[in-house]
């Protein structure tokens, strides 16, 4: 055995993962050149330092009991895997103060989706991730224009439908721009607008869960979640604006759109 | 839909009984990785989130290492989101002592026979948090969370060969400035520098 084997082996040797003929060997090495052996000193008084320190870390018990709440509730297992944490959420919303209402809005959610459907359930958490996933900085937008005749037709080729793009600039919702998201693996039309500081996205595809007619209204972990179905196309429009302006942003949504051939939306008394 | 449900808090209270016992090395690993307690936190949520969802794949021995991997998996995906910007880590404090590092730096005689210091937590685990990875995971996983060689292969998803090498240059890595530390931090320096021991 040369030095160069045992300077990887007698870390082995000292963690106990050699087996008998080795470690004979590696001792034999040691014992016969001083410089290994100096060397298997200093880290076996490094390994008892590192022993004696306390190096490992508990979890905060807030952690403890935010882990263990989700694990419990069924309902809350909302967090879907590809948009799991929100570091630059936390950002976004710095000094918004959204702590608490988002959890009350949490408790809520937990009633509101217990009796849902688990399809409808799927969607309604990745739009709320593909929601979250485009508050992370450089993520909102892949065409950032007010100009609703510059942000429609840059979806045309990229999703298989051809969302409305309305422009709400008037009614205090400004149209941000577009972007391509995707939702259950399906590509889908992100269209971005914004009332004061909060986003709005509203995402249109084809088959996205939405039940013909009536909005339907929901909130999942703090964030308003509106879903409806008009002429043949599905819309959830996701924000963290109060849920009563998000119902006027729906309102005015499902309004304007292009010769509607119904009524789908009956008006905000009915959500 | 009864039974379904009844069914659903069965396999959750199995998963609790099974992962709950070690969300202290969870956190731990998610501490040294992702450098601060918020993010760690994150990740800790996420990684027990995703394991109760895979929990039915679980076919392992132990669930320790499982949990690992999985928030290790966990943070790899933060860190490619952020695209690979590190985050600085909140266990220094005040300067850092430790300069650049080199790779693999022979202590020198004399250093050698400085008396490694018992170390107080605090320094020890900042100057764990200066390794680079994939040092400092190496050494996470192995002295702090118990983790055998072959446990360590399977979080880090590299041939037990990899991680002996791994290990030796993480060692004396922290070697190199543990020796630097104790060198530098003779009696009066420490607090002449305003370093936190």
């Amino acid at each position: 055995m040369n030095c160069a084997e045992s300077g990887v082996l007698l870390h082995a040797l000292i963690d106990g993962e050699l087996d008998a003929g080795h470690n004979c060997e590696v001792e034999a090495h040691v014992s016969a050149c001083s410089a290994c052996a100096e060397k298997l000193a200093s880290f076996r008084a490094m390994r008892e330092a590192m022993a004696g320190a306390a190096l490992k870390e508990f979890a905060p018990a807030h952690l403890r009991a935010r882990v263990e709440a989700s694990l419990t509730h069924p309902a809350s297992r909302v967090v879907s895997a590809r948009s799991f944490f929100k570091p630059s959420r936390r950002s976004f919303f710095g000094g918004f103060a959204v702590g608490s209402a988002l959890s009350a809005a949490l408790a809520a959610s937990l009633v509101l989706t217990v009796i849902r459907g688990d399809q409808v359930q799927a969607v309604a958490d990745e739009v709320v991730s593909a929601h979250i996933r485009s508050l992370q900085a450089g993520h909102l937008m892949d065409v950032a224009t007010s100009d609703q005749h510059t942000v429609k037709p840059w979806f045309n080729g990229r999703v298989d439908v051809a969302p409305p793009v309305i422009d709400l600039t008037a009614e205090s919702f400004t149209l941000l721009g577009g972007r391509l998201d995707y939702i259950d693996s399906e590509p889908v039309a992100a269209i971005v607008y914004q009332r004061r500081k909060h986003v709005i996205n509203l995402f249109v595809a084809q088959h996205l869960g939405a039940r013909h007619g009536r909005a339907v209204a929901e909130s999942i972990q703090g964030y308003n979640v509106r879903h409806w179905s008009q002429d043949g196309l599905d819309f959830w429009a996701v924000s963290d604006l109060a849920g009563d302006e998000l119902d006027e942003f729906v309102q005015k949504i499902a309004r304007a759109m292009p010769r509607s051939s119904s009524e789908p939306y009956p008006g905000r008394r009915a959500l | 839909m009864a039974n379904d449900a009844v069914a659903e808090q069965e396999r959750m209270r199995r998963f609790r009984d099974a992962a709950l016992p070690h969300l202290d090395e969870v956190y731990t690993l998610a501490r040294y990785l992702m450098r601060n307690t918020d993010d760690a936190e994150d990740a800790v949520q996420e990684c027990y989130l995703r394991a109760l969802r895979h929990f039915d794949s679980y076919r392992g021995p132990a669930i320790k290492p499982w949990l690992l991997t999985i928030l290790r998996n966990v943070c790899n995906a933060e860190f490619a989101r952020r695209g690979r910007a590190e985050v600085p880590t909140d266990y220094v404090q005040g300067e850092s002592v430790v300069e650049e590092i080199p790779m693999w730096q022979e202590p020198q005689a004399s250093a050698e026979k400085v008396v490694l210091r018992q170390q107080d937590s605090a320094t020890i685990r900042r100057l764990v948090a200066e390794l680079p990875e994939p040092f400092r995971e190496v050494i996470v996983l192995r002295e702090m969370n118990d983790l055998s060689y072959k446990e360590i292969a399977e979080v880090a998803g590299v041939p037990v060969g990899t991680v002996m090498s791994r290990l030796a240059r993480a060692r004396s890595m922290l070697r190199s400035t543990y020796v630097a530390e104790s060198a530098t931090a003779r009696p009066g320096t420490a607090a002449a520098r305003g370093v936190a021991l």
